[in-house]
């Protein structure tokens, strides 16, 4: 099945088993989603556990934290990435302090899914990785699955959570087909992995970069170099032993992401790795980002957009150190 | 003793402390007239006491032993009539200035001291059967509106209302003042009460001035008669009145505890006091407005109805008595806090194991032990920023290599 579905059988499974999850959001009960990832739901749930919200992000946020101050644990659906931005402060300044603020006294167990990302050719603020502005705000979590059985499993933990977890959809990822087993999972929420053994060069990624940085391995495998790739899965926090172990190994990394580059998720991980692997890095980290300018117009995007060519002319370069 | 004057505004104690119900006021006097002789005195005792301690907070602040402090001075009255309004099972979100509030669910209001002293953000526990569903002091304008509503869709959600059992129904109040009501966060909260017919009551304190800007700049018609636009019942109430905030809250929290839906109360008082101890109210408001809501004190004019009722003198000497020693309770027991453990910073970010909190945790219990080594140890001891890096990471990641 591909990733929407997966979700959506995500969700179905966390509905039936708890009473106290919810999903909110715009359009995602009779309509079952723009994306159709909570279709079916509202009509097999009812409409007070799959709610139709009004028209407001900061709402839908805003009242999921009141949610669980009574015990439910609400998953909430921003429509698309571009939009988030008015729930902001309920998000940055509510949801991710109001653990601290209590003292534990009280657990703020709210899931916020936020498909992200282009590869879509959709028109302005439907295509945004703004994961970074998220990642850098204490109190939150943040995972992106980049495969369906990830994303099935990882929406059922991230419902479990007791923090607040903002679960970033690839949403070009929502169709491509992959094997989902609904009977076992090994890999926890919060860890990185390693999708492709290789000795040469460590590629990382998450959410819709993996599968470029899997054709990009393949490409480099033609030309004799053997390319390691890391799904990070989790943003923050970043599960590091996997990614150090594997550069200690290959002593190059190239880090991939849709979004900006500057003051990235990828710069934080080029910082990390270079204070704690100094001494087994054969050349400097490289960043592959988005440019530092508004997500262009559609028709812009695939020059936009890291492809497996600019992955591979990054490795040419930490080749050559 | 109705005035016919279309005026929309219940009142039922005049300035001067006589009982003269408004117009407005008829279809509240039920309420009013629940109200025991010991009821009526609670509130009296209840502002008084408030305000001695406002005044207390206020001076040690000046001294030096409070970061900031939010003078409630003025808005007694619609805070004390209000809270005394609420049940034991509802639930209570306040703005920031709401300590008679807090006081009468049951909160010490050294917690109060504590959250600006700066030794916590938050205080004290809502979950704590003690503090009475008391949630926390919210510093971002308006932003607990939304978290009341969605509580509220919970107690609807559960059923936890229109049962018919006074004793377990419950509702959802919520603070926030003239200036939030340009919050779209506060819009949204309506309309998401009014879509899911929530129960709930927004209660607005217009003290007439968000730090220096009047309420004239905040709306160009009374707020209560914004409710009408979100489809809920607003009612106008003069706010130094304990008994028409008393009337008029338990009328619509009883609507709400019985699934009548939402509704709004604008309780139209004054901030006698600055904002807060950072701020000069003389750069923008002048001396005659200032006296002309000091002449509708909602505690002189509680007096003058409970002296009229034939109310002792010894009286109002115990309650002067109780407001001091509250306040001499505060002082000293101010002097003896402690700061709070530096680990503690770490300690609930998150509710379940993060590796940044272990890990920054235990790189500042190092850090700050290194200090005391230092002191005895030779001079070429390695200095706490020069191994920073690497003692974060989790084990020795080859840095050393």
């Amino acid at each position: 099945m591909g990733m929407g579905k997966a979700i959506n059988e995500g969700l179905r499974r966390a509905l039936a088993e708890d009473p106290k999850v919810l999903l909110m959001g715009e359009d995602i009960g009779t309509l079952g989603g723009v994306f159709r990832v909570t279709e079916g739901l509202k009509s097999e749930f009812g409409g007070d556990r799959v709610i139709d919200s009004p028209l407001a992000e900061s709402g839908i946020v805003g009242t999921a934290i009141g949610l669980a101050m009574r015990g439910y644990r609400t998953v909430c659906e921003i429509q698309f990435d571009g939009f988030i931005y008015p729930a902001f402060d309920q998000i940055t300044s509510q949801l991710a302090k109001l653990t601290n603020r209590h003292e534990g006294h009280m657990s703020f167990p709210v899931v916020i899914r936020v498909p992200y990302g282009g590869h879509i050719g959709a028109v302005e603020h439907h295509q945004e990785s703004n994961e970074a502005y998220f990642a850098h705000t204490p109190g939150l979590r943040l995972v992106s699955p980049s495969t369906p059985h990830d994303a099935y499993w990882m929406i059922q933990e991230a419902i479990a959570s007791n923090d607040p977890v903002m679960f970033f959809e690839p949403k070009s990822r929502y169709w491509p087909k992959g094997d989902v087993d609904t009977s076992h999972n090994s890999t926890p929420l919060h860890a990185s992995r390693v999708v492709r053994t290789g000795a040469d060069v460590t590629l990382l990624g998450h959410g819709a970069m993996v599968s470029v940085l899997l054709q990009a391995a393949e490409i480099a495998a033609e030309e004799g170099t053997d390319v390691e790739v890391i799904d990070l899965r989790s943003i923050s926090p970043i599960d590091y032993a996997p990614i150090l172990e594997s550069v200690r190994k290959t002593g190059r990394l190239v880090i991939a992401q849709e979004a900006p580059g500057n003051v990235s998720v990828g710069s934080e991980i080029a910082a990390t790795v270079t204070e704690r692997a100094f001494y087994f890095l054969s050349a400097p980290v490289l960043r592959v980002s988005g440019f530092d300018v508004p997500f262009p117009p559609a028709k812009l995007e695939a020059i936009f957009l890291p492809d497996a060519d600019r992955v591979l002319d990054a490795v040419d370069r930490v080749l050559s150190y | 003793m109705a005035k016919s004057t279309g005026d929309p505004m219940v009142q039922l104690l005049a300035p001067d402390g006589s009982l003269a119900p408004s117009e407005r006021a008829e279809e509240f006097l039920p309420y009013f007239e629940q109200l025991t002789d010991d009821n009526i005195k609670r509130f009296f005792r209840d502002m008084s006491v408030i305000r001695r301690f406002d005044t207390e907070a206020t001076n040690l602040q000046r001294q030096g032993q409070l970061a900031l402090w939010i003078p409630s001075h003025g808005q007694e009255g619609a805070q004390v009539g209000s809270a005394h309004a609420t049940r034991p099972q509802d639930h209570i979100f306040p703005a920031y200035r709401e300590h008679a509030i807090a006081m009468i669910r049951g909160v010490d209001l050294f917690d109060l001291i504590r959250l600006l002293r700066g030794l916590t953000h938050g205080g004290w526990n809502p979950n704590d059967p003690r503090f009475r569903n008391f949630h926390l002091y919210t510093l971002v304008i308006g932003s607990q509106s939304l978290h009341a509503t969605g509580y509220a869709m919970g107690i609807k959600f559960d059923g936890d209302y229109a049962t018919g059992n006074y004793e377990t129904d419950q509702a959802v109040i919520v603070y926030f003042g003239d200036g939030a009501s340009s919050q779209g966060d506060v819009h949204e909260a309506m309309v998401f009460a009014a879509s899911q017919q929530t129960p709930q009551v927004f209660f607005v304190q217009n003290n007439h001035w968000a730090i220096s800007v009047p309420v004239s700049v905040q709306a160009r018609v009374p707020l209560f008669r914004r409710a009408d636009g979100y489809g809920m019942p607003g009612v106008q109430i003069d706010g130094n009145d304990v008994f028409a905030s008393y009337a008029v809250t338990a009328k619509l929290m009883d609507d709400a505890r019985q699934g009548r839906g939402p509704s709004m109360i604008e309780a139209e008082t004054y901030r006698i006091g600055a904002h807060t101890s950072s701020d000069d109210p003389t750069k923008y408001r002048d001396d005659s407005e200032l006296s002309s809501w000091i002449a509708r004190d909602p505690i002189t004019r509680l007096e003058a109805y409970l002296r009229d009722k034939g109310v002792e003198q010894a009286f109002f000497d115990e309650v002067a008595q109780e407001g001091a020693d509250y306040s001499a309770d505060i002082r000293h027991r101010i002097v003896a806090i402690e700061n709070p453990d530096p680990a503690s910073m770490f300690s609930h970010v998150y509710s379940d194991p993060h590796p940044l909190m272990t890990e920054q945790a235990a790189w500042l219990a190092n850090y700050e032990a290194s200090f005391g080594e230092q002191e005895s140890a030779s001079s070429n001891a390695p200095t706490p920023d020069a191994n920073s890096v690497q003692e974060a990471a989790p084990t020795a990641e080859g840095g050393d290599a």
